[in-house]
């Protein structure tokens, strides 16, 4: 075997190793990956620029803008409500002034009543309303979710944290129309018999259920971020003779702090862009006041309510992309600073300390 | 002493600002093997790295020096690192065989070297089995998963694996330190038969191992080469200290 | 002398106490909030079963609505749902693993070009799903469909209007960041090592990714998959304007036809129904069905996912 072996020892190929070959399907393949890969930049910039661009005839039709629509009673959207039923009065009211409209100085009134003879599109009762939704679901989510992932990442022992952490991430794979759901059945209903209030959708439903979307992300990201904390520091408290318990809350939690803060930002923006549980669960009425349990409607409520009856191109259609992009930048800038800001702060903690 | 087939020149290099190789020059002989030996850290394994500029897929080195082989600058701006690796093949210290049949595994090297016709593959498969001592344990199943076999033999299918592109030269990095004595005699044997058609340099901690299967030895310590010469005069006359230190058990 | 110290071991031992009550105490909040997270989980899911298991049935999943949706089934919602996750997969899918391979791949981690990739994902991901649907309506149908009337069937309408391909684009959209994620990790997990034989074989970087890497990342593929086309099926936002309606009597056959989705029934009928009472198991058990489907393919998603981190380690 072993003299075969020499006979026949191959030189089959013959590596020139001198020059650089140009190997094309090499080169396309990575020229193509990086270009598809850029492509989520674009897309980004993308929806920057086409929300931006049907919201910005909004500040140019000041002028033209003639008041050419046929009385029409204001729709309303969603589940009927009784404060909903008070507004198309109140169009009636300053419809008689048959003024030029001028859609952009009305942005700042305390009306939202787009589909009217004299439209008015105050975005204020939107704005508080969507921050009342946010903080009553910010106010829930937030203490339950980061005490579940304290508990989930410093007291459960391993085998009931394998448990335990995927339960709870099932949550976030309900679809929000079925939270949306379940709030406007069941929760509306509980809630109204003990609490006894008016409007059976208000903002206290609304928030309760968006809670129910948030908690999941505030609870993950929280548990990412304890569990983040180096060994070395539990060991070191544990070591000086403090309880695991003490140990958590003396030592982990105040260290995954800037982590838990940047959970609860993305939970916020989650809350502040949830279109269908507001759409379902809060009544929809564009009230201002700040009574939790009152109707409200939700910035993003109204475009996901009101987008599907406007004309394309209209004054309502582009205030409506406006709202769509203030949420966009509200969002994109949660995200950029949970992202760099509290990232560099974590990681700064841990390197210097090294 | 046969021809050269490696000659490096002043080779320096660089992780970000540490220096992991100082000034090593060394000219290794051809169809015969080169032992790296020296305390873990020492450069050893990163210097045989640089052999098929496998250090090129770690940011931030920086390699300072010539390298020829077969008088060819490997650090040349117009070398092919590519069609280098397949000059320059490697064994890895901890077998490595891809989740596939033992088949495909030694046919993935002449497959993308456009290798398609079966015979072919098939003659190919044999013959580098055959070479790596180990056709008569895998011929029954070649079908079979490779990481179905024992580390022992995963560790001769990669060497057929790497025989199956026909290297000149093989880099061994410490090819038998996970294996069981039975095993690393095996692959030592291998070495043996394999050094008549390559050019072998085995990366060991294992002085024996050193000492059995090479004809030359490379002493390297904290980045530099101490001392290179005949493996017998290493192991039985260094002319450095450090050498004679290591080689004696007094460190590392 | 010996009283001090008393006192004083007795002052700590009391102020440890204290505060040990205290600990004890939250210890046991964040037991609480598990059990009230894992109690929301479970009536959600037992109210949807008890209100719609009676409903649920194969004729329900086959048969058209009824008698202005009081009656029959909800077939073509579900037809709906298939044929827009289908497409938004074919869309999503492709391009999520192609930037996964840059990103795991190509991209070096402290490039500048890397991390603005990084931080585009990041954006897609929390951008809330309405903006989705603004960007479907504004670029999709109002750009990319009217532009397509003009140049192809000279103005006449036909692409510049909501449709399933434009809201399955846009649903694409919204779930590659889960692509992108579940893929890249898996692409993670291949060890170094196998990239290294590869590469000391003198296979190219293509070549390496090609037999090496992408045979790997399948699980990590079919995980993102799944994930993606999950979280595609239980979305309403993005599609309330770009192609979901009411009703159709008929299932879509083309690509700019509108389409009916199960999200879409469920907002209709809880919200806009003529007798939302009369429909009210109609709506559970349409609620079931969407909940079961996004909850099993989640469940399979979680275990595939499941063995690959098994395998990493």
């Amino acid at each position: 075997m072993k003299s075969s072996l020499k006979k026949t020892s191959p030189k089959t190929f013959n590596y020139d190793i001198s020059k650089k070959r140009f190997r094309f399907s090499d080169w396309f393949a990575e020229k193509f990956i990086k270009s598809i890969a850029f492509l989520s930049i674009a897309f980004v910039i993308l929806i920057f620029v086409f929300v931006f661009r049907e919201a910005f005839p909004v500040f140019r039709m000041d002028v033209k803008e003639t008041v050419t629509a046929e009385p029409m009673v204001q729709e309303r959207y969603g589940v009927d409500d009784k404060s909903a039923a008070a507004e198309p009065e109140k169009s009636k009211e300053t419809s008689p002034a048959k003024k030029v409209s001028v859609p952009s100085s009305t942005l700042l009134s305390k009306d939202w009543m787009p589909v009217s003879d004299n439209p008015r599109y105050g975005l204020i009762p939107l704005f508080l309303g969507t921050f009342k939704v946010t903080i009553i679901a910010l106010l829930f989510a937030a203490p339950i979710a980061i005490l579940a992932a304290i508990y989930t990442a410093m007291f459960a022992k391993p085998r009931l944290r394998e448990i335990i952490k995927p339960v709870i991430e099932l949550l976030a794979g309900f679809p929000s129309v079925v939270i949306g759901f379940f709030a406007l059945m069941v929760m509306a209903t509980v809630l109204q018999e003990i609490f006894g209030y008016a409007s059976r959708l208000n903002s206290f439903v609304g928030g309760i259920a968006m809670a129910l979307a948030a908690i999941p992300i505030i609870y993950t990201l929280t548990e990412d971020s304890l569990t983040a904390i180096p060994k070395t520091y539990i060991e070191a408290s544990l070591g000086l003779g403090a309880s695991m318990r003490q140990t958590a809350f003396y030592v982990v939690l105040p260290a995954a702090v800037p982590g838990i803060f940047a959970a609860v930002l993305l939970g916020v923006g989650r809350i502040f862009g949830e279109t269908m549980i507001a759409l379902m669960a809060t009544g929809n009425a564009a009230l201002v006041n700040i009574n939790p349990f009152d109707s409200v409607r939700t910035l993003s409520a109204t475009i996901g309510a009101e987008m599907a009856e406007v004309v394309f191109g209209d004054t309502h259609y582009s205030v409506l992309f406006l709202i769509g992009s203030l949420l966009f930048i509200f969002t994109f800038f949660l995200n950029a600073v949970a992202e760099f800001y509290l990232k560099n702060v974590v990681i700064r903690r841990f390197q210097s300390k090294k | 002493m046969n021809d050269i087939k490696v000659h490096v020149k002043d080779l320096d290099l660089h992780y970000g600002v540490n220096p992991a190789l100082k000034k090593v020059n060394i000219m290794i002989p051809e169809k015969m093997v080169t032992a790296f030996i020296g305390p873990s850290g020492c450069g050893k394994s990163t210097f045989l790295r640089t052999l098929n500029r496998m250090n090129d897929l770690i940011e931030n080195v920086k390699i300072d020096g010539e390298v020829r082989i077969d008088d060819i600058d490997i650090y040349g701006k117009e070398i092919d690192v590519v069609n280098l690796r397949k000059k320059v093949g490697m064994i890895f210290q901890k077998s490595n065989p891809f989740a596939k049949s033992i088949y495909e595994n030694i046919a993935f090297g002449p497959k993308i070297n456009g290798i398609t016709h079966k015979d072919t593959l098939d003659e190919i498969v044999e013959k580098s089995l055959r070479q790596a001592a180990i056709w008569d344990e895998v011929k029954g199943r070649l079908y079979n998963s490779a990481l179905s076999l024992s580390g022992g033999q995963q560790q001769r299918i990669c060497i057929a694996r790497t025989l199956a592109v026909n290297p000149e030269i093989i880099l061994m990095d410490e090819p038998a330190s996970a294996l069981d004595p039975i095993s690393t005699a095996k692959i030592e044997e291998l070495i043996h038969e394999l050094k008549q058609d390559y050019t072998i340099i085995i990366v060991t901690h294992n002085m024996q191992q050193a000492a059995r299967t090479s004809d030359y030895t490379a002493f390297f310590y904290l980045g530099e080469l101490v001392e290179f010469n005949k493996t017998e005069t290493i192991f039985s006359n260094p002319s450095k200290r450090q050498t004679e230190d290591y080689i004696s058990g007094r460190f590392g | 002398m010996l009283k001090t110290s008393n006192i004083f071991q007795l002052q700590g031992r009391k102020g440890i106490l204290n505060r040990s009550t205290i600990d004890i105490l939250v210890e046991g909040l964040t037991i609480l909030a598990v059990v009230v997270i894992i109690f929301i989980i479970v009536s959600i899911l037992g109210i949807m079963i008890s209100g719609g298991w009676s409903r649920l049935s194969l004729k329900f999943l086959s048969e058209y609505p009824k008698d202005g949706m009081t009656k029959g089934g909800i077939f073509p919602a579900i037809i709906g749902t298939a044929l827009m996750t289908i497409i938004m997969a074919f869309a999503a899918v492709p391009f999520g693993v192609i930037t996964a391979i840059y990103l795991a791949e190509y991209a070096s981690e402290r490039s500048i070009i890397a991390k603005t990739i990084r931080f585009a994902v990041k954006t897609l991901a929390v951008v809330p799903s309405i903006i989705f649907g603004l960007f479907g309506l504004g670029f999709f149908i109002g750009f990319v469909g009217k532009n397509m009337d003009v140049i192809l069937n000279g103005g006449e309408l036909k692409w510049g209007q909501p449709s399933l391909i434009w809201a399955s684009l846009t649903m694409a959209l919204l779930t590659l960041p889960v692509v992108i994620v579940s893929v890249e990790e898996a692409i993670r997990t291949i060890p170094r090592d196998m990239r290294e034989a590869s590469l000391a074989l003198g296979a190219t970087k293509w070549q390496t990714i090609r037999k090496v890497v992408l045979p790997g990342s399948v699980s990590g593929i079919l995980t993102g998959t799944i994930l993606a086309v999950s979280r595609g099926a239980g979305e309403v936002a993005p599609i309330l304007f770009t192609g979901a309606v009411y009703f159709m009597s008929d299932l879509p056959h083309a690509l700019n036809d509108q389409f009916m989705s199960l999200g879409y029934h469920i907002y209709i009928m809880s919200t806009q129904s003529a007798n939302v009472d009369e429909t009210l198991p109609i709506q559970f058990a349409t609620t079931l069905v969407l909940l079961l489907l996004t909850f099993s393919l989640n469940a399979i998603a979680v275990v595939i996912r499941y063995r690959i981190r098994k395998r990493a380690n």
